[in-house]
């Protein structure tokens, strides 16, 4: 009707369409009429495809003990679009709930994202052998249920709570990052579970199964040609020494705090005690998530990882540290000797010290634990004229500092380690204005307080360091895994900046510590050890007691870290705590002359009520 | 008023009302069989969908009477007012709209949900209509030209962020209708090359040609094919250049001849890619040679088509392996049904084929499929509600309602060409494409010849939004066209 030169395009757009349709019906036609496959597919073709789930590594400790193993559970699965035309009553009956339940649970899977009446929904989660047992051979009767078999972890030990870490059900977060996951599937949630998920997750299988045009399951497709079997997680060889963790955390009850206890040729982490713990399988199973809410009321904390992530100033224990980092830089040497007068003083500033002869030498400072001896030599140092200014002091203090481990996070296998703190200069730079400080004005550093922050980790990581005259391997709680390997850069041998001759006489100190010194209560007849006692202040309320140690002396086994929280000095509490489990560890027995000494640390409870 | 309204019932087009309502009976039944049970015994279900479908196609006849009785002007002078009012709902719904399975489009009120995103297409027929209708425009003009673009692809963009990327597509459409008005036709088939490369590269780009000969890649094979084909038809269609096409096409088939006897028969491992860029590569130097010699641009641009093809295929390759993230590689795979996962498009394509498959000449009968009902493909009475007729109906279903469709789209061109009014006819093009994507790509989606894009078959597919959406998109047609012979000013 209206006149245009693109008239005859109607007939191409005309065409493009009668092409569309009749290129359609001549494939129809084919799949319709000449294929004859598709009729025999569809008598047969309806799949039920399985997952079926592989079982998770084990964990062992590094004798072999296992810890954690496997053990069975079913899910019951409902496909709404099947179920039906059966009994509900008769259905709730057989699992135990009421049919009022039965509507209640179906409502909620309904209104999940996702939904899709087509695809197994799960109904009821877990039900372990013996529950599920007596349903088993009722549940064919019903349509469109289906069990989905799964495993849960089981502790032979029920320590180490923490450090195993616990496994749970997927958030979304989990299911958007990994394609393998699934709504409903369960994963690593923290501790080694969390770190060594892929490892330990094996992979999936799958099992195609035939389905009538009704929804009965007829067999295999193809006799199970295209299934896939699970390929099992592998297991892990832990480093821990599951009776020497148990033994720290009997010794720790009724006390908050944490050990941490490394093998200082290695770096592998011999125990981990958080305290107060709770039993791993407490998180297992449809009780899960009511434990789960229970603990993290807990006031006390307990799923607060304190070995990782608990932050102290280290106090006294830092003190080695110190003498290291003064010999290094030349500021003092073994016979440099400073007087103590009750004290360090100067000026209106005065750092208390306890009785003690004076003055005193390197050795003796330690093993005495002398704090004006460090405020002396932190002093000169900060103040020393051969840096460009106090800036450029500190700076290097704290590069010697951080090669001992401090300040960063170590890097071990467990999830939510914290960093602790090492100030440098542009700290108190900002504080004080450009290089407007000196010694003085942070003389606190020299003893482990103000604000330097460690964790227990660091502290027992600083005992392995001293025990290898130079350096240390970042800590870990994976020895083995079977049929894989460990990561790199757990055998990467960190040296520190510190001259290796320069440990001798911190290692002398410290045995002195146990010969005469603080530690002399704690002390063992048989075993050369090593200790430095510590003591945290906590503006909080009564000190922190902490301990740092290693033994023997020679070729030193363990090197291990103990703070016991508002219990006062190092020596009460955290010392002889150190040294029954080193004596457990390095002798398997406790002797006569101690048992006292166990027996009173077993039972004290210093939580208050 | 009266008498007016008499005028229209009598003007009204019987053919596409008879049409429209032939399929949305036809659609109901199919809902009906898609959604029956064998067990009546559905103790949850709040109610069943095929009632709901009722209610639906109740209202929609409601709403076509409305659309009827409606001065025809409005639809000229509101055009853009109602484009802007969908635009702002557009994206109020992208704001506001609750996760819905990935997608934000769905606005809900109450008991009520609605996707804006299925009305704002009348919406935009109307203003491109409006628009390419009024006084001065011209095809020429390249800020007109941006204009005309921007009001298909604004609404498009909002859809896409909205996550329901199959109904943005359908706005794609509307580049046949540009193509009526006198868009060169080379924009539509450079669209279409481009979206058939891209899936092909893709597709086939792991692929090897030949089994035995790994590293060869299949796609790219193919797309050069393809490319020398088009060149070759351009160059007949445009310059008669028998020479030229005889020349390559002799090229092409006895290398290729020779190719397979030497692979074959001397078991010589060839590389046919080989063989394929040396025959893209005499054609480009032949058609530049011919450019040169007798001074036709023409020659020269099809040989940058020839040129760019191949160009692209490499390039959407890359783009696919190097720069897309993995989880945006499966999505696009799982579209182009290359992998199952959780929504198993793949898997649902096998199904639904094999559900259509098993209908056979004459169908199992009206409720007696078997594979469309209590199975696994999840949407089986919206987007792939065409599987329950070839199920039930058999070829013969099938068949009836393909040629429904076809009827349909050509009856619409029939009544866009006889308007009087640039506007009616451009709308009632813009009508019939849209009609003619859907049908195109759902039913090639549930046939297996295109890439799973969920889209829904209109009239058939489950759901008040997307029946409604094209009952007014037809009625608002059927109510210019039933005034076509009043004078109308655009």
């Amino acid at each position: 009707m209206i006149n245009d030169s693109n008239d005859n395009r109607r007939y191409t757009i005309s065409l493009i369409m009668v092409a569309v349709c009749l290129i359609y019906i001549i494939r129809l036609f084919s799949i319709q009429i000449v294929d004859k496959s598709y009729l025999e597919q569809s008598q047969n073709n309806a799949y039920l495809r399985k997952v079926i789930y592989p079982s998770r590594g084990l964990l062992t400790d590094r004798n072999g003990r296992l810890i954690v193993f496997n053990k069975s559970a079913y899910d019951i699965m409902i496909v709404p679009r099947e179920a039906r035309g059966f009994d509900t009553l008769a259905f709730a009956n057989t699992l135990g709930i009421t049919k009022a339940d039965f509507i209640k649970r179906m409502g909620i899977i309904k209104r999940k994202s996702g939904y899709s009446p087509y695809v197994p929904q799960l109904f009821m989660s877990q039900l372990s052998d013996e529950e599920y047992g007596p349903v088993s051979e009722k549940l064919y009767k019903f349509n469109g249920i289906y069990v989905q078999k799964r495993t849960l972890r089981e502790y032979n030990y029920h320590n180490a709570a923490l450090a195993l870490g616990s496994i749970g059900e997927v958030s979304k977060k989990q299911i958007e990052a990994d394609d393998f996951y699934q709504q409903g599937d369960y994963a690593g949630q923290n501790g080694i579970e969390l770190t060594y998920e892929k490892v330990l997750r094996g992979e999936k299988g799958e099992e195609i199964l035939l389905r009538d045009s009704r929804g009965r399951v007829k067999g295999k497709y193809e006799d199970g040609k295209y299934d896939k079997k699970p390929v099992p997680g592998k297991d892990i060889e832990l480093s821990l020494d599951i009776e020497l963790q148990k033994y720290g955390e009997e010794l720790m009850n009724g006390k908050i705090g944490s050990i941490a206890a490394i093998e200082p040729s290695t770096g592998e982490i011999l125990a981990l005690v958080s305290s107060p713990t709770y039993d791993p399988s407490m998180l297992v199973g449809r009780k899960r998530s009511a434990n789960f809410a229970a603990l993290s009321k807990d006031p006390l904390k307990p799923l607060f990882d304190r070995p990782m992530m608990a932050q102290y100033p280290p106090g006294s224990t830092f003190k080695t540290a110190q003498a290291l980092v003064l010999q290094q830089e030349g500021i003092i040497t073994p016979n440099t000797a400073y007087g103590c007068q009750h004290g360090f003083h100067a000026g209106a500033l005065s750092v208390g010290c306890h009785g003690h002869e004076s003055p005193l030498n390197l050795k003796h400072s330690i093993q005495h634990s002398c704090n004006a001896y460090y405020c002396c030599g932190f002093r000169s140092m900060i103040d020393n004229r051969k840096y460009k200014n106090v800036s450029e002091a500190i700076d290097v203090w704290k590069n010697h500092i951080v090669s001992l481990g401090f300040g960063y996070k170590l890097g071990a296998d467990v999830p939510n380690e914290k960093r602790g703190y090492i100030p440098n200069s542009s700290v108190y730079n900002k504080i004080y204005g450009e290089n407007r400080w000196k010694g003085l004005t942070i003389i606190s550093l020299s003893i482990g307080q103000g604000e330097v922050l460690a964790t227990p980790l660091q502290i027992a990581n600083l005992g392995a360091t001293i025990a290898n005259r130079g350096y240390f391997y970042t800590p870990h709680l994976v020895k083995k895994i079977k049929g894989g390997e460990i990561d790199s850069s757990f055998i990467t041998r960190h040296n520190s900046t510190i001259d290796p001759k320069y440990y001798d006489v911190v290692v002398e100190g410290m045995e002195l510590v146990m010969i005469s010194g603080t530690g002399y209560y704690s002390r063992i007849d048989s075993i050369a050890v090593c200790g430095k006692t510590g003591t945290a202040e906590n503006p909080h309320g009564k000190d922190h007691s902490i301990f740092m140690a290693f033994a023997p002396k020679d070729d030193p086994k363990i090197a291990i870290s103990v703070v016991v929280e508002n219990s006062g000095f190092g020596a009460t509490w955290a010392a002889p705590i150190a040294t029954l489990m080193i004596e457990k560890y390095l002798k398997g027995e406790i002797p006569k002359r101690r048992k006292h000494i166990e027996q009173r640390l077993l039972e004290a409870n210093l939580i208050k009520e | 008023m009266d008498r007016r309204n008499e005028n229209i019932l009598n003007n009204i087009d019987i053919w596409t009302i008879g049409l429209y309502i032939a399929l949305v009976i036809f659609g109901w039944v199919s809902i009906y069989g898609a959604s029956y049970n064998f067990d009546d015994s559905d103790f949850w279900d709040f109610s069943q969908r095929f009632g709901k479908q009722l209610v639906w196609i109740g209202c929609s006849v409601v709403i076509a009477a409305v659309l009827l009785m409606l001065d025809v002007k409005i639809y000229t002078t509101l055009a853009y007012v109602i484009y802007g009012f969908f635009i702002i709902l557009l994206i109020v719904t992208l704001l506001v709209a609750p996760d819905t399975r990935g997608s934000h489009s769905w606005l809900v009120m109450g008991p009520i949900s609605l996707q804006p995103a299925e009305f704002a297409k009348t919406a935009t027929c109307l203003c491109l209509a409006k628009y390419m209708s009024s006084y001065g425009f011209t095809m020429k003009n390249i800020r007109q030209m941006v204009v005309m673009c921007l009001i298909i692809f604004v609404p498009m963009l909002i859809i896409v962020a909205q996550n329901e990327t199959g109904s943005a597509l359908a706005y794609l459409a509307l580049f046949l209708v540009l193509y009526r008005q006198g868009m060169t036709g080379i924009v539509l088939l450079l669209g279409v090359c481009a979206a058939v490369f891209f899936v092909v590269s893709i597709r086939f780009g792991a692929t090897p040609i030949v089994d035995s000969i790994p590293g060869e890649n299949l796609g790219m094979f193919a797309i050069m094919i393809m490319a020398v084909v088009i060149a070759l038809s351009m160059v007949y269609f445009y310059y008669k250049d028998k020479t030229l096409v005889k020349t390559i096409s002799i090229l092409g088939v006895s290398l290729f001849a020779v190719g397979i006897i030497v692979y074959n028969y001397l078991d010589v491992k060839i590389k046919f890619s080989y063989l394929a860029y040396i025959v893209v590569g005499s054609l480009i130097l032949y058609l530049l040679s011919q450019a040169i010699r007798q001074r036709k641009w023409g020659y020269f641009l099809i040989s940058i088509f020839v040129a760019g093809s191949i160009g692209f295929g490499h390039v959407s390759d890359y783009a696919f392996n190097k720069i897309l993230q993995p989880h945006q590689q499966t999505r696009i795979k799982v579209t182009l049904g290359m992998e199952n996962d959780l929504k198993k498009s793949g898997y649902n394509v096998n199904q639904s084929m094999i559900a259509i498959g098993s209908g056979r000449l004459t169908g199992k009968g009206f409720l007696q499929g078997t594979q469309t009902k209590l199975k696994y493909v999840p949407e089986q009475d919206t987007d792939f509600i065409f599987c329950t007729v070839g199920e039930e109906h058999g070829f013969i279903g099938t068949t009836a309602v393909v040629v429904g469709f076809l009827a349909l789209m050509l009856r619409l061109i029939s009544l866009a060409e006889r308007q009087r009014s640039l506007f009616s006819r451009i709308y009632g093009y813009c009508v019939a494409s849209i009609i003619f994507f859907h049908v195109a790509i759902n039913i090639g989606m549930v046939i297996g010849l295109t890439p799973v894009i969920g889209i829904p078959l209109p009239f058939f597919s489950y759901g008040g939004s997307s029946l409604w959406s094209f009952t007014i998109l037809l009625f608002i047609f059927l109510r210019l066209d039933a005034s076509r012979k009043e004078y109308m000013m655009e």
